[in-house]
């Protein structure tokens, strides 16, 4: 590993991906994710990457699409309303299995919002966004050090189930300074990829990638075999983290900056003698249900804390299951819950 | 040992490079460093502030309400940020800029004249490097050769003249200071 | 024997499913042409649109991806930056580049991305049954402008190659028909060149080719190729609009 050195959650992620191989990022400027392709604007041509800023987040999604049907790591960026328009691409992307990975630094909506961080694009992410039967990959990091280690995951998830990797961050993680430490090798075996359109030499089949099936059979079957991939990936891939929730009886969840902010909620509440602990997913989706329900068994309740009105609250219902009582407290519009709020939520539930 | 940190000022006054000079300083000092800026079109003229949380354990919530210590190098900085100073913590205002008392009698209060020294060392700019000698010396937060060195890592190779300057300016921050907290 | 009349390599021997007498055919086979000729079929991909060639990734023996709406000029962009020395096509129709892809279409063309763009305009919109387009003509009457294209409320329409042939990037813009012998023959030059600009010069190209939809206009092939003569050319001129520097 290299020496630690302090960079923002945006340049982190950057570095990131040019470790991971990838060597093409399309993007659009969009505040609170623009240190994202500033920092490759000037990193990608020290690689012999491509940097190309796209005319719009509809035409990055795109490049990203074309790319990677060519066989490329690639990868795109924005934030909240950029991601919106990106959805047409994502269902084309996930249902022609196109591998990339797109992140979005999320800020606080509906519509054009605020440009400080949110976590309201919860459902979008996770529940679908685009039309159509389609899942993403969704990766939450909640240090800027994880941001570098789940992108580099994100890429090779993406290559290893052909689907769409989200990293999910939000405007805080983004702008955020930590030490990170990147791997020293940049890899640069890539899996082969023989369905890419990369020129037909006869040497395989003619190479088609598209999303369009007009006989309903075999778009039924596409589904089936695109589900039957999900059900793959939620048996392999669910990724948490738990802390003291062994003896806990309220168990917050929360992902991202405010698990972070969460985690130091705990801590006070165990001063204040209260058997608190915090479940962190790391995945959104494949979200981590049996091991949040199993938490159920001891626990008295749970609280879980969003920036946004209550979205991930609904997936800690299903995994809960009405066993026991589920509290919800969020603070939205770019507002940040601070640790003194959810030790006060954490009292009440004690 | 955990302290937590508010850097806050006009655009313009190094407000932000404040705490990234403290943040890089406790990292080599093999400290866990979490620093946040404000964003957005405050960032323009207007106010702009930085949280810095510096501890020996892993970092919860890099988002303070109530930090150990507040600089405040500017009068709006100082109205936003002197209630959320922690009781018993340390509050540094740049008396050049600010011409009322604080209120707070609960927080050790340093006075710092950062933009009168600055201007007497013959650049306006090294006000901040005034303020976080007096910000180092009060809360030993990294060491004052700590703090030198990383200035010397982190100034270009063209401004590498300047560290002269920014030493005399941190050791002047440091007279400014009778006690540490 | 010598064959003097054989399928170009390029296009796969299979039925299409446009209508009869439309002319995407005749298209087809001129660009499966140029790719022979120049030898380019092992690096060349296509892009297919959405609309009446939706489908046409299964009309060409060389690799494809198929686009969301309009989006093509971004899909190729992608796949030329990632693959710069394949030739990389895009084929699409008036309501895919000059209505819901005009932003993809202009920044392609703008940052002069290397890739040929075949811009097939017939005035409607076939896939979804012939509701106007934005290069119906004034007056047309199609299945959403059942009284005629009233141009006060619907504006002009609009000229592609024309518009484009203001940017500086661009190096080869045309337009062509494909409505008789004469015109198939310019076509083909055209459309030839604009694989050749690419090849060559490392540019971007376009040929917007004036075609029928018999099915959509209401006409017999034979009348619609003489309505495309009688009232398309007159709008939109036939001609090189933007050519490389050298051969200017």
């Amino acid at each position: 590993m290299s020496e630690k050195l302090l960079m923002k959650g945006n340049e982190a992620l950057g570095e990131a991906a040019v470790r991971a191989g990838c060597r093409l990022y399309f993007a659009y400027p969009i505040t609170p994710q623009s240190e994202l392709p500033e920092y490759l604007s000037r990193r990608m041509p020290e690689v012999g990457g491509v940097f190309l800023q796209a005319e719009s987040e509809v035409a990055a999604i795109n490049m990203v699409y074309g790319a990677s049907g060519a066989g490329a790591r690639v990868m795109t960026s924005s934030s909240s309303p950029g991601i919106s328009l990106k959805q047409e691409g994502l269902s084309y992307i996930a249902g022609a299995e196109l591998p990339c990975v797109v992140v979005n630094m999320a800020r606080g909506g509906p519509g054009l919002g605020s440009i400080q961080p949110s976590q309201s694009d919860y459902l979008q992410a996770t529940k679908g966004g685009g039309h159509g039967d389609y899942r993403l990959i969704v990766l939450a990091p909640a240090s800027v050090q994880e941001v570098v280690d789940l992108t580099i995951l994100a890429f090779d998830l993406a290559d290893k189930y052909r689907n769409p990797v989200m990293i999910m961050g939000d405007g805080l993680l983004g702008q955020m300074m930590e030490p990170v430490t990147f791997p020293d090798e940049v890899k640069k075996e890539l899996p082969p990829k023989p369905w890419a359109t990369t020129g037909w030499t006869k040497d395989r089949p003619k190479n088609i990638i598209t999303s369009l099936e007009l006989q309903p059979e075999r778009l039924e079957e596409h589904n089936r075999h695109l589900q039957a991939k999900y059900a793959q990936i939620v048996r392999e891939e669910i990724r948490w983290d738990e802390y003291l929730t062994g003896d806990a009886e309220v168990v917050v969840v929360a992902y991202g900056t405010v698990a972070r902010i969460a985690r130091s909620a705990v801590d006070a509440a165990r001063e204040k003698g209260i058997k608190a602990g915090l479940f962190r997913p790391i995945t959104l989706w494949p979200y981590p249900y049996d091991a949040l329900g199993r938490l159920a068994d001891a626990a008295k309740n749970f609280l879980t804390v969003e920036m946004n009105c209550g979205q991930m609250v609904e997936d800690v219902r299903l995994a809960v299951d009405g066993r026991r009582p589920v509290y919800f407290y969020g603070r939205s519009g770019g507002m940040v819950p601070t640790p003194e709020e959810v030790l006060a939520e954490i009292e009440k539930l004690a | 040992m955990q302290q937590e940190f508010i850097f806050a000022g006009f655009g313009g006054q190094g407000v932000l490079l404040m705490g990234q000079l403290i943040a890089y300083a406790a990292l080599y000092e093999g400290k866990k460093v979490s620093w946040i800026p404000s964003y957005g079109p405050e960032m323009r003229g207007g106010t702009a502030n930085c949280t810095v949380v510096v501890s020996d354990h892993e970092i919860g919530s890099p988002v303070v309400t109530r930090p150990s210590c507040v600089v405040a190098m500017n009068l709006p900085s100082l109205d936003k940020f002197e209630d959320r100073v922690k009781p018993g913590g340390v509050l540094v205002i740049n008396s050049s800029m600010i011409n009322r008392e604080p209120r707070r009698t609960d927080v050790t209060v340093i006075k710092v004249p950062a933009t009168a020294t600055a201007t007497e060392l013959g650049n306006q700019r090294v006000a901040n490097m005034v303020a976080l000698g007096a910000v180092v010396e009060a809360t030993r937060v990294v060491s004052v050769e700590g703090l030198l060195d990383t200035l010397r890592k982190k100034l270009p190779a063209h401004h590498q003249d300047l560290l002269p300057l920014n030493q005399k300016a941190v050791e002047l921050g440091r007279s400014f200071v009778s006690q540490v907290v | 024997m010598k064959p003097v009349f054989t399928r170009p390599r390029s296009l796969a021997d299979v039925s299409t499913h446009y209508c009869p007498g439309c002319t995407h055919g005749i298209v087809h086979r001129l660009i499966a042409e140029a790719i022979d000729e120049l030898d380019i079929a092992e690096r060349t991909i296509g892009v297919a649109p959405v609309g009446c060639a939706v489908l046409a990734y299964n009309y060409f023996n060389v690799d494809f991806q198929e686009a969301a709406h309009g989006r093509a000029p971004a899909v190729a962009t992608g796949i030329k930056r990632a693959l710069p020395d394949r030739v990389v096509f895009t084929y699409q129709g008036d309501g895919d580049l000059a209505s819901i892809g005009t932003a993809e279409i202009v920044h392609a063309a703008n940052r002069g991305e290397a890739i040929t763009v075949i811009y097939v305009n017939n005035a409607i919109y076939g896939m979804t049954g012939g509701q106007m387009a934005p290069t119906t003509l004034a007056g047309q009457k199609t299945t959403t402008s059942p009284f005629g294209r009233d141009v006060e409320v619907c504006g002009y329409p609009i000229r592609m190659a024309e518009l484009l042939a203001t940017l500086v990037a661009p190096r080869y813009i045309a337009r062509v028909a494909v409505n008789s012998p004469a015109h198939i023959q310019q076509a083909k030059r055209a459309i030839k060149r604009a694989f050749e600009v690419q090849v060559n010069d490392h540019g971007f190209a376009l040929v917007e080719v004036l075609s029928t939809c018999p099915t959509n206009w209401g006409l017999p092939p034979k009348k619609a190729l003489a309505w495309l003569e009688e009232n398309m050319i007159p709008y939109y001129p036939l001609g090189e609009f933007k050519v490389p520097k050298e051969a200017e």
